[in-house]
């Protein structure tokens, strides 16, 4: 059968899908979006985590069919939809920064997703995504793109969670490296930013300075221009990048 | 394998006296695991998602009317008051994802003994109401399990509507598992306090080859307190008391050695969450002011 809907806000379709095929497998196999990873296959994980119309689910427990005509994000347009998500959040004065280039769809400079880190592969990262590398939360990478969609809806809908808030959005996302302090971390990290980035908008929005200020995270120069947590931005029990950490 | 999308309640009723063999989807949370491991291939799957019916819910005088599709974050968040025992239950389920998909139709279709809604569903007592192109009825939830993943659905018939008693007193639910995440019950127990009609019920999760409740022990709990005007007292429970009913929920058990637990075990973690939930529950009663219901928002797993 032929499944129509909406991945990353580009309509796609699928032909010759197998009514008993998940969404994980249309996804990596014929969308070519392998972000997505199968692990489990039984839900029990949660690194194919995306959101269906909004809510994150285990794709792999989504049946092709179920999402004609829907809304998927995978964690390959979680870049764009944070961009999208802070100009609505921000309004216009984010527009200052500059509309970016729309050929390529890449990230104003100096916009906080913008990615310029030596850690990054020179494409466009979501403030959470840059939290993960920044905060050492990677390791063998596996469970990280699941974890990534997981807690970047938590912070849209919880912009200031608590601990024990991050541990139950993130409690079904295992990962066998980390041991979760890191990436519990990295969600800190990225809440820290958020909320001091909404709390002080910059209107300029054309330097790093005026989102992360002098010499915070994003000053070039060395580890540091990974976003190394200076002390305003460190949040609570967060005590940076090691050397050899990833 | 054919795909079949009704798109409203009648259609779905009508594609499933066409198929009688199709297997209903909504939450997936079951069965595609089956398929994704190759255990089952069904000839057809019967895709829920887009009767919006299921996905309803309404609070009445007595009851919830509670969609079979309504997931259960959305009664974590939105039936805490009217079915703490359930809104617990559905807590534990799983992860958030699952949570986001999953619903209390799904987990009576699949009629595990494992289900997590099981116990809260027979503890504060319930109906599923069940149809077909022949017609409604509402099973009563005692009868409803009739084996190992069975229940009394027929093959033309679909789960559209569970209708819970609002809560009229304190509600409780745990579960016994490795971790607090993703997790299938070793055991789970369930205890609701009715002071309205001055009775108790109890459901047992996992521990039998269906969902129980342990109608000996509610039987002597509910006497005890009958007897000794405790209803009205509000005065502590004698230990001796609270030993007993949980012997007898232990009693209530025909468990089997499996992965997850043995026999011996769930017995007596059946009987141990018995009896804290007991204290917990009269504990709340005592404390509320003589109007039964007050928000339960801890004390899950």
């Amino acid at each position: 059968m032929r499944v129509n809907f909406t991945v990353n806000g580009r309509e796609q379709s699928a032909d010759d899908v197998w009514e008993g095929e998940s969404l994980l497998y249309v996804l990596r196999e014929r969308l070519g979006l392998p972000g997505s990873k199968n692990a489990c296959e039984q839900g029990e994980c949660g690194s194919c985590t995306v959101r269906l119309d909004g809510v994150p689910v285990c794709a792999c427990l989504v049946a092709a069919g179920q999402v004609e005509g829907r809304e998927v994000l995978t964690v390959e347009g979680l870049a764009d939809h944070a961009r999208r998500r802070e100009s609505g959040a921000r309004g216009p004065a984010r527009t200052a920064a500059g509309p970016g280039d729309p050929a390529t769809g890449d990230p104003p400079a100096g916009a906080p997703w913008a990615d310029d880190s030596p850690a990054g592969d020179g494409g466009a990262l979501s403030p959470v995504q840059r939290a993960f590398l920044d905060a050492g939360a990677v390791q063998c990478g596996f469970c990280t793109p699941g974890l990534l969609v997981a807690a970047d809806e938590m912070l849209e809908r919880n912009p200031s969670p608590t601990d024990a808030d991050i541990r139950e959005a993130l409690s079904g996302n295992l990962c066998r490296c980390t041991g979760y302090e890191k990436i519990l971390d990295a969600v800190r990290l990225a809440a820290a930013r958020q909320e001091r980035g909404r709390a002080a908008p910059h209107t300029t929005g054309t330097t790093r300075e005026g989102a992360d200020g002098p010499g915070g995270p994003d000053a070039p120069g060395g580890l540091d221009a990974t976003g190394g947590p200076d002390g305003p931005d460190r949040p609570n029990g967060f005590d940076g990048p090691r050397e050899g950490g990833r | 394998m054919d795909f079949l999308r009704p798109v409203g309640w009648e259609d779905a009723l009508a594609a499933k006296a066409e198929h009688p063999e199709a297997v209903p989807i909504a939450g997936g949370t079951d069965i595609m695991v089956e398929i994704n491991f190759d255990q089952r291939r069904p000839r057809c799957l019967l895709d829920l998602n887009r009767v919006s019916e299921l996905y309803e819910w309404s609070v009445g005088p007595e009851s919830v009317a509670l969609g079979a599709s309504v997931p259960y974050a959305h009664v974590m968040a939105h039936l805490r008051t009217e079915l703490p025992g359930l809104a617990l239950a559905s807590h534990t389920v799983a992860s958030p994802q699952i949570r986001n998909r999953g619903g209390v139709g799904g987990n009576l279709g699949t009629a595990s003994p494992a289900g997590d809604a099981h116990p809260a569903l027979l503890a504060a007592g319930a109906e599923v109401e069940v149809e077909s192109v022949r017609g409604s009825r509402r099973i009563p939830i005692d009868a409803f399990y009739t084996g190992v993943k069975r229940n009394a659905l027929e093959a033309d018939e679909l789960i559209k509507t569970v209708h819970i008693q609002k809560a009229d007193g304190p509600q409780q639910f745990s579960k016994v598992g490795t971790r607090n995440a993703m997790v299938i019950a070793v055991c789970a127990f369930g205890l609701a306090l009715h002071p309205t009609t001055r009775t108790v019920r109890t459901g047992i999760g996992s521990a039998a080859p269906t969902p129980v409740r342990a109608k000996d022990a509610e039987t002597f709990l509910t006497a005890v307190l009958d007897e000794g005007g405790f209803w009205e007292s509000r005065q502590p429970l004698p230990p001796s008391a609270a030993r007993q009913f949980a012997a007898l929920a232990a009693g209530a058990c025909d468990p089997i050695d499996d992965v997850r637990g043995t026999a011996g075990y769930r017995r007596h973690a059946v009987g141990v969450m018995a009896r804290r939930q007991l204290a917990w529950t009269w504990e709340r009663y005592r404390a509320d002011d003589g109007r039964g219901t007050r928000r339960t928002a801890e004390g899950a797993a």
